[in-house]
């Protein structure tokens, strides 16, 4: 039983896990308002906006720390999502503040239901990986 | 019965104060520039009242000449009439007294059972029904009062039915007026509200004294109403389209049963005979709805006349309830297994003359027509000449003659596939695109106007009632999109159009496709805006130099009285160079006054209440202004461009308000927010490779775009630029702000004549035509199918709500469609948008557009109703996006790939033919011609050399142009014009137009001993050949050989000869069938600018490109891949 570094690493994606299921629910129910018209997509843009920076990095942080934790499978398991947010960072119209959820094009259906599906995946992926992380970090802890 | 003192027929022009009757008094006092409302339309408003006549009605005062069209429309003033002889081009209104064998259809649309089945029956071909409807149940159960008293639709509802039918209506006839309604006004039967100004109730008893001077009271007509007797209409010039160019309405007194097959037997002879004698292709229902496909009329005008002119205008309106004519048809024979129109879709081979035989029978009967004309398969690559002589129509969905009536117009409302396949299964297999295209604005000449205290809309899905509705009985209507059954509202059961009560179907929403609503104060977020509009000119020495300053004040000052708008229209003026100025023009003031804001990183408006200015109160420091402004900046030297500052200002001055800010824009913005480099290579023109930069070099066009949406404020961009001025980043501000975007290369005011004229021209049409503000538009649809694409210049909303700050009448919309669940327990499905804007004159309206399509089963019926020109629109709109999100070369595959998709997809349906040929249904034989000619369009063209901006500029055009226009930029019309003869000439207000056989875009056309006339929408080139006939040139052009015509001639001189009249009359013809007037370029044979004129000749061969034989093969190759 030692608190290592590992551990430590796991402890705090733990927290930060639970930050980022905030997140996806939100994006949940921003796209779900979207849908049903209750507001318009130049006021719901911006606070999701807001929050797709943040969660871009926190994910990043992770990474970084099970790189450092030497935690490979970890690492492994969290560079697909890592990719795919670098991927959407860089692939988004002109400025990049404005990100991927351009006003225009998000109440298109295709794109829309696309946003929809991606928060949802995400959701499923933090959620799983927060028990993954909670399993990891016990067993590092008893383990070593 | 109860008749609401109040219902009465009202001039139009009383209309217009209702916007302010609705609105309270406390709101009012929130407009600065309310206590001129009084003055205003006391003033402004008693002109028309002297000259009322209850339908001729106009919207903008003054146009009250253009009024007079063709045909005359009768209309029966009063009721005391004896009889009425109706011109036999128009609607006539038949009235009958009790003892005429048509009388009353009233008793036929009772019986509860027929309705039962309207919805299961959609398409059947409604001719044959006309036999046997007779025998059909008489007895009233749904409606126990037998009699429903109807008027003839005549008097003041004459006029608007005339034109309101879907398929007589052309673009020719309409775009050259500007809107004029027809009111129907019945205000709210409670007394006037006490917010109600004095002038208004004024205005009001004038106005129905006016109009209620003959008749007299409701409660007396029917006296007066049996007096009436018409004629039926019987010259009907034009059978193959209209199918019925005159219907009667029957007087009520005598529901006599026996009489609807006499009634519309009248105007039916052929169809009669026709289903009597070939009993086989009966529309008889099935037990499966689903298999129940229309074998009547397949799409008539697919060889339309082209006297279309002379057709008659009108007709009258139907006067059965659709589903009540759907549901006749159990009463017509058994039940016939399947449809041998449709099942024989293998058996091509076996109609050889299929051809000749479906011409003969002319598309009026098609009954009798073993398979459709659309469905004749066509061999692409031996069919020499595939382009008709005549412009092509839309098709009309295949549907019974009443709904066929009813529908909306093609031009206002179509749909690439009019047999909306069953699930989206049949869709993919048939791989064409399904998608609506819409010009929901369009200027329309006749449109009903209704003013009603409650607009009747289904409770759940909020669909207003149009004609596509069934009544279940008197009291409920079943909406036609989500099926839910509504109460009938009291006030909808009274009947303005008769006068009568107890005939919600009769009620001119549900006669009409095309309806115009004036809205409650329901139907506002704030008090209905002003007309504002804000000019944001370039002063810096590049805009100055090219000198569109001089033709643009000009033009303002020569229609600053047309300017659409009621007292309080308010204009203002900005100019931009490296700094802003703004021009105090507040009332008061001996001259305009400059403000000069050098402070462009942070914009502030110098005096916020005195830039946007009174029209009328400033009028003269206005055009104090405009004479001063061209000359005010001849010496500056400044040659930076401060756009994106300038229009930070001029959104901030916009946004209390909303409106339209008109840019002038003649090279890159340099300074402050928003400035671009240029991105174009000039080496990469022409490349075949990547076209870069289709995309914004930034978003803060885009946001400012949306920031101006929604604050109501849409940005017009004029681009005058003689260099690259980054379009595609410029355009984002109109793009997403629903403004309109205009681009004239290499502008100079002397150096280029025709551009200027151009500008001249546009900007007339631009500053004169209808707008609306502060618009959204929601398109609703069948449940079942979703919408998931829009293309247009908007912001959208939500789902299906498009925000639209500003509409103006040329501005086009496409939407894309999936079937979502599958339509298999309807056989209609019903579109219908609701365009609520504010008008000039400050009223709150809903145009509301309605369309009804079959929904067919079998993939032989989606082929048969495909509108290729509607697909290839959509298509195009498509690659658009396509080529900005992706790449060009990928919209031009994918543009390839829908040809190669659909026809392959349609050869492996067709199995027995010979798979080596290039086989193409009728309906989709120009398919390829036009794809081709798409991809050699400059928007997306490879290896070509095409100027970046121009690219950008046709992409745009693509998106906001509705489909008349863009089928001409993509397809022009080539007419040979030196041997005009008056051989099926039409006439047109006295005038022989002749109407010359259109020619196909080849050089193989064009000879050198002729002039040909080709007519690319915003353009008309003459080529004239080397050897034309001398007297071709001097009696048309006014030059004595071919030599001495010189290289740049933009006008036909007016000769005193036979032809010169002839060729000025069809060019002036084709000029007043669209809103912008194009240019005329006359290009000799031997000069440069025949490339110009080469480069549309697209069925050639051109170094980068495929001639249209060579196309037709390798699509033939990639289908046998």
């Amino acid at each position: 039983m030692a608190f290592t570094f590992a551990a430590f690493c796991y402890m705090l994606s733990l927290v930060l896990c639970a930050a980022l299921i905030f997140f996806a629910i939100w994006h949940i129910i921003a796209f779900d308002e979207l849908r049903t018209d209750f507001k318009s997509p130049i006021d719901q843009c911006n606070p999701v906006h807001a929050l797709v920076l943040p969660e871009y990095s926190i994910h990043s942080l992770f990474c970084i720390m099970f790189l450092c934790a030497q935690e490979w499978l970890t690492l492994g398991l969290n560079v697909p999502l890592l990719f795919y947010h670098f991927w959407r960072y860089f692939h988004c119209p002109a400025d990049s503040s404005e990100l991927a959820y351009d006003p225009p094009v998000v109440m298109n259906a295709d794109t829309l239901s696309y946003c929809q599906k991606e928060a949802w995946c995400k959701l499923a992926f933090y959620l799983l990986s927060f028990f993954y992380y909670l399993y990891c970090m016990i067993y590092t802890l008893v383990s070593s | 019965m109860q008749v609401p003192s109040g219902y009465g027929l009202h001039h139009q022009n009383y209309i217009a104060p209702s916007g302010h009757y609705s609105q309270g008094p406390g709101k009012m006092t929130s407009l600065p520039l309310d206590t001129q409302c009084g003055d205003y339309y006391s003033a402004l408003y008693t002109v028309p009242t002297q000259n009322v006549t209850p339908n001729t009605v106009n919207q903008q005062p003054g146009a009250q000449q253009l009024y007079s069209r063709g045909p005359p429309a009768p209309h029966i003033v009063g009721s005391t009439l004896g009889s009425f002889q109706g011109a036999a081009s128009s609607a006539s209104h038949l009235h009958t007294s009790a003892s005429q064998p048509y009388s009353s259809f009233v008793n036929h649309y009772n019986s509860p059972a027929m309705y039962s089945a309207s919805s299961s029956v959609a398409s059947q071909g409604f001719p044959s029904t006309c036999g046997h409807y007779a025998m059909s149940t008489v007895s009233n159960a749904a409606y126990p009062s037998v009699s429903y008293p109807s008027l003839p639709a005549g008097d003041t509802y004459g006029q608007m039915f005339t034109s309101q039918n879907a398929p007589t209506v052309r673009p020719v006839k309409d775009n050259s007026f500007s809107g004029q309604n027809t009111a129907i006004s019945h205000p709210s039967p409670l007394p006037p509200l006490p917010s109600q100004q004095h002038h208004q109730q004024q205005s009001l008893s004038g106005y129905s004294t006016l109009t209620w001077s003959s008749p007299g009271l409701p409660s007396t007509q029917d006296n007066l109403i049996r007096n009436h007797t018409g004629s039926l209409a019987v010259a009907n010039n034009n059978p193959t389209i209209t199918g019925v160019d005159s219907s009667s309405t029957t007087s009520s007194a005598s529901p006599m049963p026996n009489s609807y097959d006499a009634l519309e037997g009248g105007s039916y002879p052929d169809m009669l005979s026709s289903s009597a004698s070939s009993p086989a292709p009966d529309p008889a229902p099935e037990p499966d709805p689903a298999s129940a496909p229309a074998p009547a009329s397949a799409p008539a005008p697919v060889v339309p006349q082209p006297s279309k002119m002379a057709k008659p205008f009108g007709y009258g309106y139907p006067t059965l309830q659709p589903g009540y004519q759907n549901a006749t048809a159990p009463l017509i024979s058994g039940v016939q297994p399947s449809n041998p129109v449709y099942s024989g879709f293998q058996q091509y081979p076996q109609y050889p003359g299929v051809n000749q035989l479906s011409s003969s029978i002319g598309g009026l009967s098609l009954q009798s027509s073993p398979q459709p004309e659309s469905l004749r398969p066509v061999n692409l690559t031996q069919e020499r000449n595939i382009l008709p002589m005549t412009p092509v129509w839309a098709p009309v969905p295949n549907l019974n003659a009443d709904l066929k009536k009813l529908n909306c117009s093609p031009d206002s409302f179509r749909c690439t596939l009019t047999n909306i396949p069953q699930t989206q299964a049949l869709l993919n297999k048939a791989k064409l695109p399904l998608g609506l295209l819409l010009h929901p604005f369009r200027d329309l000449t006749q449109l009903p106007v209704i003013t009603s205290n409650t607009i009747v809309r289904c409770r759940s899905c909020r669909t207003y009632i149009n004609p596509f509705v069934s009544f279940i009985d008197q009291r409920r209507w079943k909406c036609n999109l989500c099926y839910r059954v509504n109460d009938v509202p009291e006030e909808f059961m009274y009947n303005p159009l008769t006068r009568s009560y107890g005939e919600p179907h009769k009620r001119p929403e549900v006669q009409n496709s095309t309806v115009e609503f004036i809205a409650s104060s329901d139907y506002m977020l704030r008090p209905p805006q002003p007309a504002v509009y804000l000019f944001v000119l370039d002063v810096s020495h590049n805009a100055v130099e090219a000198g569109y300053l001089t033709i643009l004040c000009q033009s303002l000052l020569e229609n600053l009285d047309k300017l659409p708008g009621d007292s309080r229209t308010r204009i203002g003026f900005m100019t931009f160079d490296s700094t802003i100025h703004f021009y105090n023009l507040q009332e008061g003031l001996s001259q305009p006054q400059m403000l000069i804001v050098s402070d462009i990183d942070d914009v502030f408006l110098p005096t916020p209440d005195s830039l946007l200015v009174n029209l009328y109160e400033s009028k003269e420091l206005i055009k104090d202004l405009l004479n001063a402004l061209p000359n005010m900046f001849t010496n500056t030297r400044e040659t930076h461009s401060a756009l994106g500052p300038a229009l930070q200002a001029a959104f901030k001055l916009m946004s209390p308000t909303g409106g339209r800010v008109s840019v002038f824009q003649t090279q890159l913005p340099s300074l402050g927010a928003g400035l671009l480099q240029s991105r174009e290579d000039p080496n990469q023109r022409s490349s075949t490779k990547v076209v870069q930069h289709l995309g914004p070099a930034t978003d803060f066009y885009k946001k400012l775009a949306l920031d101006c949406s929604g604050q109501q404020t849409a940005v017009d961009l004029f681009l005058l630029s003689s260099q690259y001025s980054d379009l595609a980043s410029l355009a984002c501000m109109s793009k997403y702000s629903a403004g309109c975007i205009y681009y004239y290369p290499s502008f100079h005011y002397t150096h280029n004549p025709s551009q200027a004229e151009k500008l001249q021209k546009d900007l007339k049409r631009y500053l004169t035509r209808k707008i609306g503000f502060e618009a959204v538009m929601r398109i609703r649809c069948t449940k079942g199918l979703s919408m998931h694409t829009f293309h247009g210049n908007f912001f959208v909303r939500s789902t299906d709500l498009l925000s639209l700050a500003n509409i103006n009448p040329d501005a086009g919309f496409a939407v894309q469609l999936s079937i979502e669940e599958s339509l298999t327990d309807t056989s209609l499905v019903c579109f219908q948008t609701a365009l609520l804007y504010t008008s000039s004159k400050g009223e709150r309206r809903i145009r509301v557009h309605t369309l009804c399509l079959p929904v067919v089963s079998s993939l032989a019926d989606v082929y048969a109703g495909v509108d290729v020109q509607a697909a290839i629109c959509l298509l195009a709109n498509m690659a658009v996006d396509r080529s900005v999100s992706s790449s060009l070369s990928d919209a031009r595959d994918a543009l390839v790939n829908a040809v190669v998709d659909s026809l392959s997809a349609y050869g492996s349906t067709v199995s027995n033919l010979q798979h080596s040929a290039l086989m193409a249904p009728s309906s989709l034989k120009l398919f390829p011609l036009y794809v081709l000619a798409l991809l050699k369009q400059k928007a997306f063209r490879t290896g070509t050399s095409t100027r970046l901006d121009d690219r950008v500029y046709a992409m745009c055009q693509i998106k906001s142009q509705p489909l008349v226009h863009l089928m001409k930029m993509i397809h022009p019309n080539l007419y040979r014009i030196d041997r005009l003869t008056d051989e099926g000439a039409v006439h047109v207000n006295d005038r022989i137009v002749p109407q010359p056989p259109l020619q196909k875009l080849s050089a193989e056309k064009l000879t050198r001993e002729g002039a040909f006339l080709m007519d690319c929408g915003s353009v008309f080139y003459i080529w004239v050949g080397k050897g034309c006939d001398n007297n071709f040139i001097e009696d048309v052009l006014g030059y004595t050989n071919f030599a001495s015509i010189p290289q740049k001639m933009t006008h036909l001189p007016e000769l005193d000869t036979l032809s010169s009249e002839r060729a000025r009359s069809f060019i002036t013809w084709l000029r007043d069938s669209r809103p912008l007037s194009p240019i005329l370029h006359i290009v000799k044979d031997e000069s440069p600018a025949k490339a110009e004129f080469f480069q549309h000749l697209i069925e050639d061969r051109t170094e980068a490109a495929f001639s249209y034989y060579e196309f037709l093969l390798h699509v033939q190759q990639q289908i046998c891949k």
